[in-house]
This record gives C-alpha cells, sequence and structure tokens, in this order.
C-alpha cells in the first residue's frame, strides 16, 4: 500500500486562536475525492491528532468533518490561555506544521 | 421590512492594518444601507485590554474611520463600529468618539448624531452578582468564576448582543461607536431592526465580520458587501482579483471558531448545522438554510485580564554541537543558579526558556525536538511583581547561559553567545483571567448609549 503525505492533499492546512483557551486546526481540500479519500483512510482522527501533539483526550474539544467546505476540523484546549507569560504563539497561528508529513494511505 | 438590506465591510479589524481603499471606493459605488466595522479582538493577547492601551497605531485608526465616516456622510447611511480601539473599553470609544469630532470638524460635515455605547464592567459589580448567588460559568472548559479570579482581574468588559446598538439607531444615531461588541452582532443589529429574521441577520454578520477573509484568494482590508432577504444571504467580492466562492464562504465559517455549525451570540446560537451554498454569479456566494434559536435566559460574555508582572527578556545564541546537544543541561544549569538565590518559580517570578531552532514555536508538542539546528537562539524571559527583580532575574538567567558547566565542553570560554549583554524591558505579562458568561434580566442592563450631535 502506497502513501501521500496529508500536504499533498490538501490545499489548506492552517492553526488560530478559536478565543483565548483554544486553537483550531482546518485542513481544507482540494478536491472532493482528496476529502472523502482522507475521511475513509482513518489515517486522521482524534487518535492521530494526541498522537501527533503529545495531548491527552480531553484537551481535544473538538473534531469535525465539514462537508460544505471539504473540510476537517479540530480544536485543541491550551494548557493556558493565549498571550499569557511564557507564550510561544499568541495567535496559534504556527500550530499546524506537523499534520504536514501525516501519512494517508492511498 | 425592505425586500433587502447591503452592508460594506471594509475591514476585519478596524485600525489594525490600514483599510485598502480601492476596493472600499469600487463597493461604495453598490447600493448601501449601512457601513459597518469592528475594530477589536481577544487575538491580540491579553496585555492591551489589562492595560487599557490601543495595540494599533492612532494614525491607522484615525485612516479607517475617516474612509468610512466620510462615506457614510456622503451617501446617508448608518456607519458602526464596535470593539473601539482594540479592547471595546471606554477608553476606546472616548477615543474614537473625539475622532469622529475632530474630523467632522474638519472636513466641515453637517450635523449628524453620534452615539457612544459603554459596555466596560467593574469587578465590584460582578463580585455584587457572585455573591448574591449569580453563576457565571466559564467557557472553554474554564471552570465558573470565582471571587479570587476577579482578584486577579484589572478590566472586564461585557461583549454586546445587538439590543444597545438597535437603542442607538432608535434614538436616531447615525454615527454608532460601540465598546466591546459580538462581531456578527454590529452587522445583524441594522438588519434585526429592519424587520429581517435573525437567523439570517446573525448570519450575514458571520459572514461580513472579517470582510474579505471570506473571499479567495486570500487578502486581507479588502471590502466585501452582503446582502440579506428574508431567507438568504449574499456575498460579493469588491476587489477585482477576488471572488466570494461556496468553498471560500463555506470555509469562513470555521474560521477562528471551534464549531463550523454553530456560532454563540448574546442572546442565542446561530445554528448553520443545514447551511446550503451556492455560486450565484462569479464573485457571489449565496447562503440559505440558517436557524437562530434564543437562550431561555440571555447571557453575555465577559473578558477580562489581568497583570502578572513585569517583563524582562534577553537573547543568546548557541553554536558548539556539544553544547546543543546537551541544551537541556545548560538551561538547567542557568535555572539552577536562578534558584539558588530566589528560589523556585512561582509567585516571585516566572523563568522561561523559548529554544528556538529547536521547539521555540510548539515547545513539548514539538515533533522533532530530538533534531535540533546547528545553531539554536534562546530567549530568555523573565516575569516577576517588580521590574527591578525581572531585570536582575533575567540577567542571572542569560549570563548562566554563558557559564554553562558541561563535562566535556570545549569552549572553555564562554558557552553562549550573546548578541549584546543586555536585558530588554517588555511590556508587561498580562493573563486572561475571565472569558465567562453571565446572565442579565434586561440585555441592556450592563451598557450604557449616549447621544450628541456633531458637526458644523
Amino acid at each position: 500500500m502506497t502513501a501521500k503525505p496529508l500536504v499533498e492533499l490538501a490545499k489548506t492546512i492552517r492553526s488560530k486562536n478559536a478565543g483565548v483557551d483554544q486553537i483550531t486546526f482546518d485542513i481544507v481540500f482540494r478536491d472532493r475525492e482528496s476529502y472523502e479519500l482522507v475521511k475513509r483512510s482513518g489515517a486522521l482522527t482524534i487518535e492521530t491528532v494526541t498522537r501527533l501533539y503529545g495531548v491527552p483526550r480531553e484537551r481535544i474539544t473538538a473534531f469535525v468533518e465539514f462537508d460544505p467546505a471539504l473540510a476537517i476540523k479540530f480544536t485543541i484546549r491550551r494548557e493556558r490561555p493565549s498571550g499569557s507569560p511564557g507564550e510561544r504563539d499568541v495567535f496559534g497561528a504556527q500550530q499546524y506544521a506537523p499534520l504536514f508529513d501525516l501519512p494517508i494511505p492511498i | 421590512m425592505p425586500e433587502r438590506m447591503s452592508i460594506i465591510s471594509p475591514t476585519g479589524h478596524l485600525g489594525f492594518t490600514p483599510i485598502e481603499r480601492g476596493s472600499f471606493e469600487i463597493g461604495l459605488e453598490r447600493p448601501l444601507d449601512a457601513i459597518v466595522a469592528d475594530s477589536g479582538s481577544c487575538d491580540i493577547g491579553p496585555q492591551p485590554l489589562g492595560a487599557d492601551e490601543h495595540c494599533s497605531p492612532e494614525a491607522w485608526q484615525r485612516h479607517d474611520l475617516e474612509l468610512m465616516l466620510l462615506a457614510a456622510r456622503r451617501l446617508g447611511v448608518p456607519m458602526i463600529v464596535g470593539s473601539a480601539s482594540d479592547t471595546g473599553t471606554d477608553r476606546g470609544v472616548h477615543q474614537y468618539a473625539e475622532i469622529i469630532r475632530e474630523l467632522a470638524r474638519r472636513h466641515r460635515l453637517a450635523p449628524f448624531n453620534l452615539a457612544t455605547i459603554f459596555s466596560e464592567v467593574s469587578r465590584d459589580e460582578v463580585a455584587r452578582r457572585i455573591r448574591s448567588g449569580v453563576r457565571v460559568a466559564g467557557l472553554d472548559g474554564r471552570p465558573d468564576l470565582t471571587p479570587d479570579d476577579l482578584a486577579r482581574t484589572d478590566r472586564l468588559v461585557a461583549v454586546m448582543g445587538v439590543e444597545p446598538i438597535i437603542q442607538a439607531l432608535d434614538q436616531g444615531a447615525d454615527v454608532v461607536i460601540a465598546g466591546r461588541s459580538g462581531d456578527s452582532c454590529l452587522f445583524a443589529a441594522p438588519a434585526i431592526r429592519a424587520g429581517f429574521p435573525e437567523a439570517a441577520a446573525y448570519y450575514l454578520g458571520k459572514v461580513l465580520e472579517c470582510a474579505s477573509f471570506a473571499a479567495e484568494p486570500f487578502m486581507g482590508k479588502e471590502s466585501i458587501i452582503g446582502t440579506v432577504t428574508a431567507g438568504a444571504v449574499s456575498a460579493t467580492a469588491m476587489h477585482p482579483g477576488q471572488r466570494c466562492t461556496v468553498a471560500s464562504v463555506a470555509s469562513h465559517a470555521m474560521y477562528e471558531r471551534a464549531s463550523p455549525f454553530f456560532e454563540h451570540v448574546a442572546g442565542g446560537v446561530l445554528d448553520m448545522t443545514h447551511c446550503r451554498y451556492e455560486q450565484t454569479d462569479d464573485r457571489t456566494a449565496t447562503v440559505t438554510g440558517f436557524a437562530f434559536r434564543r437562550d431561555p435566559v440571555y447571557r453575555i460574555k465577559l473578558e477580562g485580564a489581568g497583570k502578572v508582572g513585569e517583563r524582562a527578556v534577553s537573547i543568546a545564541g548557541i553554536r558548539d554541537p556539544y553544547t546543543i546537544r546537551h541544551i537541556d543541561k545548560v538551561v538547567g544549569w542557568a535555572r539552577s543558579k536562578v534558584e539558588e538565590r530566589w528560589g523556585p518559580p512561582g509567585a516571585r517570578y516566572q523563568l522561561y526558556y523559548h529554544v528556538y531552532g529547536r521547539d521555540g514555536v510548539m515547545g513539548a508538542a514539538e515533533p522533532r525536538r530530538d533534531a535540533p539546528a546547528h545553531e539554536l537562539c534562546l530567549v530568555v524571559e523573565a516575569v516577576a511583581p517588580r521590574w527591578e527583580d525581572a531585570e536582575v532575574i533575567c540577567a542571572l538567567g542569560t549570563r548562566n547561559l554563558f557559564y554553562a558547566r558541561l563535562p566535556e565542553v570545549r569552549g572553555t570560554a564562554g558557552t553562549a553567545a550573546l548578541m549584546m549583554d543586555e536585558v530588554l524591558r517588555g511590556k508587561p505579562g498580562y493573563e486572561w483571567t475571565v472569558n465567562h458568561v453571565l446572565p442579565l434580566a434586561d440585555p441592556l442592563e450592563l451598557t450604557t448609549v449616549k447621544l450628541e450631535t456633531v458637526g458644523r
């Protein structure tokens, strides 16, 4: 079985604050075929996210397949509110990179 | 109810960077019923609210307000700006109102009514309600608000819904400068007042709140126009190079939100689960199928921020591959030297090492933190109640990177490269202490509307 990295199937992979306590991730696909392929593959799930980001299940507050936008979307609760002392990413805008190399069986 | 209402949205955050004039002027050639923009965000971190400062340059705020005001007065349509001056505190409302007065004088505008709406809330007021048994529920997994949380809070705003804005328009306001507001409510208010269904009005607000972010390709600060009818909302891009498409509008529904299906506003929730999207012309997407449900109890969001301490920052580089392999030991050494004099971190101080080149952006979540780059940049951040202490702790925590004791180190004249032997003073550290919802008996009970006549 061959695999493609997620970055080759998606047209947008982004992260951003959703309020002050959460960061939300959007993966938007080029076409319905790629979207359905990833949905069916079982390669991108809540379990994948817990493993990829090293976060416990309870910090993943949403995982949604959003058909109208051909998007898969999940949300992680921050350990501390955005912009607290020690902050690394006030806007939560650079947390998506580990998703790029996620292998999707094709 | 009119058959349709059209609103232009020139920016997703007025003043943050200047509005692009070209697409705004193209939009002004179309039939318009209002010019609306939001000017604040909690994205910018807790410091501006806690310290009650704006983070956008006043020159850009003035630029954007001038463009909108001159257009609104020329067309004779309402102008609505919410979350004034980044924070939506009373300071921001006063500041924007003064800019409007100055612009009216300078351009010798014919008299018009300016409404200012204040939504700052005192800690005492919230504390009193908690004492009287009101539950102030936490959002996004936070526990209920406690008196301790309030004691750590310097400033609080209520995020107003449509009601105070409708009240201002009912009183004859031509220009509304509002404190902290729900972004979508600024656009929904004139539509609800005109008699459009709440669902369509709030969806109009949802699609317009970030201006050109609802269009493609990606561009900021370009205008889009939203048009609402009884059952549909259309969005049209005004920049010649942009289009509102089914994909861009649907995609915007999930931007900065945990759920693409539900948008909570003061008093209810917009349900987008059954939305249908259609491309109605080359640059316009049309949406139907939204619903709105009122909450059984009217609840308003509170945002609050409090100061943690003064903040000192310094920068060090590391190039020695042996030192890089043992970077955790180096940082451990520097921390231990700080702890010798100051004890463990806690209420007296906080100390952070941001290791750029390894995991500076993602911290413990970085999957490649075992493969650091050939050189590292360490940003040392110290926070303490007094600036003098933050400065000394930061210096101690940085200089000891230079003196780190590693058994095999070859470079015995210094284990770090200092860009400068200097501690920089950052803005104080703040944190979001309040992200909660407060039940209200009357949607207007925390806001004050003032009306004045401005112009020659």
